[in-house]
């Protein structure tokens, strides 16, 4: 059997899961969980480092395996082309990251958090590196089930009624986006769950004016609710809310991704008339996403609420730059859901360090941990100025290509979409005050004199440094990640002209 | 009757072909043998016997597996061998075998007889080999009966319990009800295709075969008298899966009887009456335009009464009872796409595989989590089950997920097949209650998961007083390696289905 990167990048993880799962010794079980959690994160940079950058659509890395549903047209066949490199790079680091800050965190019952963590980092390793429709579906629900398990078990305030409610939500999008892809499967009559065959099919042969409309509205939908589309948000910032702070990370960081990802790689090219069809609504639907959810992040009293609806927010960005139906909107999108993913996880991961020193999430209770914790401090400023989006950072390459993309697409979204920077401004900017600076409040001087908070201790700060230097190496060189992606959106381009054609609006 | 025809029926028993069945049955003579022989300390090691005879014909009914594939009639067009038939026989030994397991778990907490249990579990699994094999009506209503009257009795197995009692009554009389409208159903067909005016040339056999009920219906396709006949005759097998409007015995039945028969009913009599209906589907095709909105229109209530109805339920043998109605729903739409396109059974048989996988692993743990009540089975007595018996948690959880048909289990991939199927039937509005059913079902089995690895809140005890001890049974080393190897199937086969599904499609 030849040496196959994409496959040992799930593999391992998922192995170490088992292996603590069949009952391994807790001490051997944390050693393991580095292999675990380093694996596909060094597996991810190593192939980041050798992905030529004119690789066109062609997919990398590839490798075909037979699991015994090859007659329903299903393989297991990974590969990465240059939409999915990014994200895949993603989940390796962010995986690592809150693998690292959990085996710190001390959990209660650590071992199974971590074999949850394992299993969900294998899942979504496995997400991005799919080929095959089916097992793309696949990898995301094995990587979604560890988290309600850890919000019920680990979470915070509220868990239960999170845990519930994230489970009912989430299944609800992944049962309509699973009937989207049997109807896309179906449709299509190559009775094959390969994407490549897929794509060249719908390019021949493109199916039918009805089933696209089906196929990417259920589509649609079905995602939305993955990413939290308005008004189909509310579970995440209860959720976000109530899950323990690796679990959050890796769901709004990563996991969430797959939604969009899935529009992008699967529903875009398969169904350009659908998206055509769903443009306006989807304009409408992520306009309430970056205003309606960004007023109610403002009124937001709690740390991990603003971070929550902050997310939700920024996730209308990126369906912006899906409904512009262009090259550059939907390169802005990636860009974006890659810089976003890296910079949630990075408040969250501060949020919780915050809260190990004061107590509490909520901001009228805080007020001046910057002098008690200078470096926590400037942690958090810097990942709260790279989510606004200042130059420097991934994310304001990501919001540019998207501002540029929407502005072609229709200058009155654009205004919405630029007052949204400004919202995020406001929430982020009084968050930071509120937490860091000012004088400190009667509850936080009393849990000062209890405890005295100290600053962040190297364990925290390894994995926040390793987002916080991704972040700025995208941001300072943004042809790393921008040059095999713009190759690979070439491939898109005759399905995204569908738009012209089928839709004259302005 | 002449002797010729005696002697050639004679020469048509053949009695290999019955290779699983006689040995069992024989098996569980000997049980009774056993008993009597042996002098009473030595009565321990009759389960043992059970079991380990019930491993033997199982190994070797896997090795000599394609031996009795071949298609053929035996027994005069009694019985009609073929590869599902085969499918089937694994399928009900594997059941029968983990019954006896989960048996003896539940009757080392009772002062009752024993042997009879594990003899009375294996005649019925006999049966319902001989069930979905039957070619001829009164083969199939002898078999179908010998499983009902075993039920009878398994149902109330624990005569001091007064619920194991009442269950039994009301299986007793829904089960009579139910065979008087089979029997009813048979009588009308046989009516119409003896009947000499209507015969089609060249009727091959008697008008209780299945070939010439076929052949006549395919002559008779609106025959008014035959299409009542086969609805009552679905109307019978609906009673055995469990499915709208014959559903109403399910939830007292299942929560009386002791747990691993209720696991017997729930996976061995629901797989028995879908074996039955697939024959039965395939003789019944000629009046396809009356078979199939019956069916769709049970398949559909089916799944949301069994969903709707979970929701509410805080007793898990309910609970499970009315998901497992669903499950019926769910495995109905795979018959009924089967019209459209024969592939799809190949996903009925996964679900059924599934099905018993995840099923057994659930009834389990439920078998541990139980006092000597075993009707007494509330949500609440999982509490901390997670901090307790992590391990029975773990089964539980992997059980309950596969159940919900959640990735990567196998209930899934059951579950994907049979929507596929059912997507390329154009069963759309079919596909949506599922889908919807799907949805409903992730409440009430999360709920569960919730209730046992999820700590809640409890009063705290005052001073001086224990906490009010939850019924729990420590997990003895040959449970535990069977849960185990179920939890570990149920993950295997949702990732590597292997040569299996290739093995089903082709059939």
């Amino acid at each position: 059997m030849q040496f196959d990167p994409l496959l040992l990048a799930i593999a391992v993880p998922l192995a170490v899961a088992a292996a603590i799962f069949a009952g391994l010794p807790k001490r051997y079980s944390v050693r393991l969980a580095y292999v675990g959690f380093v694996a596909p994160a060094a597996i991810a940079l190593w192939l980041w480092s050798r992905f030529p950058a004119n690789a066109g659509e062609a997919y990398q890395f590839m490798s075909s395996r037979d699991l015994g549903l090859s007659l329903l047209g299903i393989k297991l066949t990974l590969g990465l082309n240059g939409i999915s490199l990014p994200l895949f790079v993603l989940a390796g680091v962010v995986g690592l990251a809150a693998g690292l800050y959990a085996i710190q965190s001390g959990a209660e019952r650590l071992k199974i958090y971590l074999a949850l963590l394992l299993v969900m980092q294998g899942g979504l390793m496995g997400v991005f590196a799919s080929v095959d429709v089916f097992f793309f579906y696949f990898f995301h629900e094995l990587a979604l089930i560890p988290s309600f398990i850890m919000v019920g078990i680990w979470g915070g305030r509220d868990r239960g009624y999170a845990a519930m409610k994230l489970t009912i939500y989430l299944t609800v999008g992944a049962m309509l986006s699973l009937a989207g892809l049997i109807l896309i499967y179906h449709q299509s009559g190559a009775q094959t769950f390969d994407l490549i065959t897929l794509r060249a099919e719908a390019m021949a042969h493109p199916l039918s004016v009805t089933a696209q409309k089906y196929g990417f509205g259920l589509l649609l939908f079905g995602f939305g609710i993955l990413v939290s589309l308005w008004p189909f948000h509310t579970w995440a910032p209860l959720g976000y809310g109530a899950a323990p702070s690796s679990a959050a990370m890796l769901h709004a960081g990563v996991l969430k991704k797959f939604g969009l990802y899935g529009l992008l790689q699967v529903a875009l090219p398969l169904a350009p008339v659908g998206a055509a069809h769903w443009s306006g609504v989807l304009t409408v639907l992520a306009l309430g996403n970056i205003l309606i959810v960004g007023i109610i992040a403002l009124a937001q009293r709690d740390l991990k609420q603003v971070i929550g609806y902050g997310s939700v927010m920024h996730m209308g960005y990126a369906f912006l730059g899906i409904a512009a139906m262009s090259v550059v909107g939907v390169g802005g999108a990636v860009l974006m859901m890659v810089a976003h993913g890296l910079s949630v996880a990075l408040l969250f991961l501060l949020s919780t360090c915050i809260y190990h020193r004061t107590h509490t999430f909520d901001l009228t209770e805080m007020g001046g941990l910057a002098r008690h914790a200078p470096v926590l401090a400037a942690f958090f400023v810097a990942a709260t100025m790279a989510s606004i989006g200042l130059p420097g950072f991934a994310n304001f390459w990501g919001e540019l290509a998207l501002f540029v993309a929407i502005w072609k697409f229709s200058p009155w979204v654009a205004a919405g979409a630029v007052a949204g920077v400004v919202i995020t401004a406001i929430y982020a900017l009084r968050a930071v005050a509120k937490v860091f600076f000012g004088p400190p409040t009667d509850a936080f001087s009393r849990v000062v004199a209890h405890v005295t908070p100290v600053d962040l201790r190297w364990s925290e700060r390894v994995p926040a440094l390793l987002l916080l230097g991704l972040l700025l190496f995208i941001g300072f060189w943004p042809r790393s990640l921008s040059a095999p992606l713009n190759s690979a959106l070439g491939s898109l381009a005759p399905a995204l002209a569908v738009k012209a054609a089928a839709d004259p609006r302005p | 009757m002449n002797l010729s025809l005696l002697q050639s029926a004679a020469a048509d028993n053949r009695w290999a072909a019955l290779f699983p069945e006689l040995p069992l049955a024989l098996l569980a003579l000997l049980l009774l043998v056993l008993e009597i022989v042996l002098p009473k300390r030595q009565h321990r090691s009759i389960p043992v016997v059970a079991i380990l005879g019930q491993l033997a014909l199982l190994v070797a009914l896997l090795v000599n597996l394609r031996g009795g594939m071949t298609e053929q009639l035996t027994f005069n067009g009694l019985i009609r061998h073929s590869p599902m038939g085969q499918f089937f026989r694994v399928l009900f030994l594997v059941t029968s075998l983990l019954v006896s397991v989960l048996g003896v778990v539940s009757l080392a907490r009772q002062r009752m007889p024993r042997v009879e249990f594990f003899h009375i579990v294996m005649i019925v699994a006999a049966a319902m080999m001989l069930l979905v094999q039957s070619h001829h009506f009164v083969m199939f209503f002898v078999a179908l009966e010998t499983v009902t009257v075993g039920f009878y009795i398994l149902v109330s197995y624990f005569r001091t319990n007064p619920l194991s009692l009442e269950a039994g009554l009301k299986y007793l009389v829904m089960g009579a009800l139910s065979s008087a409208m089979l029997l009813f159903g048979i009588v009308l067909l046989y009516g119409a295709v003896g009947n000499p005016a209507l015969a089609p040339s060249g009727l091959a056999a008697g008008a209780m075969d299945f070939a010439s009920v076929r052949q006549f219906l395919v002559a008779h396709p609106d025959n008014f008298l035959a299409q009542v006949g086969i609805v009552l005759v679905l109307s019978g097998v609906a009673f055995k899966i469990g499915a709208v409007p014959f559903q109403i015995w399910v939830p007292d039945v299942y929560q009386g009887a002791p747990t691993p028969v209720t696991a017997f009913l729930a996976v061995g009599s629901k797989a028995a009456g879908f074996g039955a209906l697939v024959v039965l589907a395939g003789v019944f095709a000629p009046c396809k335009t009356l078979v199939i909105p019956v069916l769709s229109v049970m398949a559909g209530a089916t799944i949301l009464f069994g969903n709707l109805a979970a929701l509410t339920q805080y007793n898990v043998k309910r609970l499970i009872a009315l998901s497992g109605v669903s499950h019926a729903g769910y495995l109905l739409i795979g018959v009924i796409a089967a019209y459209y396109d024969p592939a799809a059974l190949s996903g009925v048989y996964f679900y059924l595989i599934a099905y018993l996988v995840a099923s057994f692993a659930v009834f389990g743990v439920m078998t541990h989590v139980s006092g000597e009540n075993e009707a007494d089975q509330e949500l609440e007595h999982y509490a901390d089950l997670a901090r307790t018996h992590p391990f029975l948690a773990l089964v539980l959880v992997i059980g309950l997920g596969s159940l919900a048909g959640i990735p990567p289990l196998a209930g899934f991939i059951g579950k994907l097949m049979i929507f596929l199927a059912a997507f390329s039937a154009g069963l759309y509005w079919l596909l949506g209650i599922a889908v919807l059913g799907v949805v409903i079902s992730i409440y009430y089995y999360f709920g569960w998961i919730k209730a046992a690895c999820f700590s809640a809140w409890r009063l705290p005890t005052p001073a001086g007083e224990a906490t009010p001890g939850l019924p729990r049974t420590p997990v003895a080393w040959p449970a535990r390696i069977t849960l185990g190897t179920l939890a570990v199937a149920s993950v295997l086969l949702g990732f590597w289905q292997g040569p299996l599904i290739g093995w089903l499609l082709a059939r």
